[in-house]
């Protein structure tokens, strides 16, 4: 079973009200940019147990998903 | 124009959402129950690998132990539930504004309007099914019909995540060969009486004469024969609907029996405050008070006194509420529940006023305790108590009115 690992996450809110999640602050420190949110829809995480808007983003050429849950936001570890 | 109807059933709702929030319990039986500390240890829901094992809802955490050892035990999340039973709503509300609920994991969709928009009532039925599954995570069983009671029959055939039609031509073969108790309003002594009288499928009730029924049942004997025969034309109501409100009230179980009047009234306290708030929440004044007792033999009663003057004060509350117990409580057994109600309620903007000085006395009290109201929502509910409440901080810990809100509901309601 994944971890479910709650992260700091930069974001920016849009005059629209979108929000769009810039760069995600790793707990040793490291900051890694999202290159781009290719997809976004409230989605289960069933890997870590949770459910929120799944942002599927670009970091560093991989794909991740990154979920909003209200009001934290966490990735799936491994 | 024959209406469609969508009935819509979370499937395991509560263990549902407890295993979508920890996949460790994938694979095992599970068991959603409240505290055994608190007392309030019986299953409130099961997933479908305990349901295969005989667990049933309302037993007690040992007597499901005893048919399923390997079965898991997980508190409730009634938050959690709440964002669940409102997310779904929100999906519903993207075909229809006719959504009626049915307790939290239940509802009614009239989509009569939307199938220019969307197609048919079985193809809005199968989108939802899958945007809940997608979107939430959990599993949602759905009926299509021309009526509320078919679409309910309907969403129970087929389970989980599945999608069950009933029409005006096969409801016959559909639903007629089904038990009569898995009518709606075919509870365990209705049925015992039906098959007392020959009448044991939907089929069987529908086939019977409408006027016997109406002499052995009454009215609602005519009732459930025309539900048998897909006559019911109850409509959905709107979502923005709100039901007119008939009484306020709240009841616990509480962690120890209460064994004398000190107990009582403590647990009268905390009951009677939340009430009072809410009755002043909804600018409410009662007339009556009700109280309902259990003690520890689960003998249950209810009892209940008029007020002098209409009111939303706590102390007048729980001295009514104390004086019922008094006078009805008389072989002082312990108690294990209980619970306040207030009934007769009318606007608080029209009142009789009176100079007698128990009123005066009586709106004294609801200003202090409009003014504890507002401290509470500023400063939390635990920041200004009663002296007497911490006579026993077990009994008076509860804060029944922010906690467990989860309204009973009637299939009648708005009509």
């Amino acid at each position: 079973m994944a971890n479910k690992i709650f992260v700091d996450v930069v974001v920016k809110y849009d005059a629209e009200g979108n929000i769009i999640p810039l760069s995600i602050l790793w707990e040793d420190g490291r900051i890694f940019e999202i290159d781009k949110v290719v997809d976004v829809r409230p989605a289960p995480s069933l890997k870590a147990g949770g459910q929120g808007i799944r942002f599927t983003c670009r970091i560093q050429n991989k794909y991740r998903y990154l979920f909003f849950e209200e009001p934290r936001w966490f990735v799936e570890g491994s | 124009m024959e209406r469609v109807i969508l009935h819509s059933d979370l499937n395991n709702f509560y263990a549902s959402v407890e295993c979508l929030y920890n996949p460790k319990l994938k694979g095992k039986p599970v068991a959603v129950c409240g505290r055994v500390e608190e007392r309030h240890g019986i299953v409130l829901a099961k997933n479908t690998l305990a349901k295969k094992c005989g667990v049933k809802t309302g037993e007690a955490i040992w007597q499901a132990r005893l048919k399923c050892p390997d079965l898991v035990i997980v508190p409730p999340n009634f938050d959690r539930y709440l964002k669940f039973s409102k997310l779904a709503r929100e999906i519903y509300c993207d075909y229809t504004d006719q959504v009626e609920s049915f307790g939290l994991d239940e509802c009614w969709l009239d989509v009569t309007g939307s199938l220019l928009l969307f197609g048919s009532g079985e193809k809005i039925a199968q989108t939802i099914r899958k945007r809940i599954k997608a979107e939430l995570g959990i599993t949602v069983s759905i009926g299509v019909s021309f009526n509320k009671i078919f679409a309910k029959l309907g969403s129970d055939l087929k389970k989980p995540d599945a999608v069950t039609v009933i029409t005006q031509e096969n409801f016959k073969q559909k639903v007629w060969p089904l038990p009569v108790e898995d009518l709606l309003y075919v509870g365990p002594s209705t049925c015992k009486k039906l098959r007392s009288i020959g009448i044991f499928t939907i089929g069987d009730l529908a086939k019977t004469d409408v006027k016997l029924l109406g002499e052995y049942f009454g009215k609602n004997g005519v009732m459930l024969w025309s539900f048998a025969n897909g006559q019911d034309q109850s409509r959905v109501s709107n979502i923005e609907a709100t039901h007119t409100i008939k009484s306020i009230g709240n009841s616990m179980t509480m962690p120890r029996d209460l064994v004398c009047d000190e107990d009582v009234k403590v647990a009268l306290y905390v009951l009677c405050d939340s009430v009072a708030a809410r009755l002043r929440e909804y600018n409410f004044y009662c007339t009556t008070v009700q109280i309902s007792l259990r003690d520890n033999d689960l003998y249950w009663y209810e009892r209940q006194g008029k007020l002098n003057f209409p009111t939303c004060s706590s102390t007048e509350i729980l001295s009514r509420a104390f004086e019922l117990y008094k006078a009805n409580h008389k072989n002082n057994k312990p108690l294990r529940s209980v619970g306040v109600r207030a009934c007769g309620l009318v606007s608080a903007d029209t009142t009789q006023l009176s100079m007698s000085p128990d009123f005066v006395n009586m709106e004294k009290w609801q200003k202090i305790e409009g003014v504890v109201d507002k401290l509470r929502y500023r400063f939390g509910h635990h920041s200004i108590m009663r002296g007497i409440l911490f006579a026993d901080r077990n009994l008076s810990g509860a804060n029944p009115k922010d906690e467990h809100i989860i309204h009973p509901v009637s299939f009648f309601n708005g009509f």
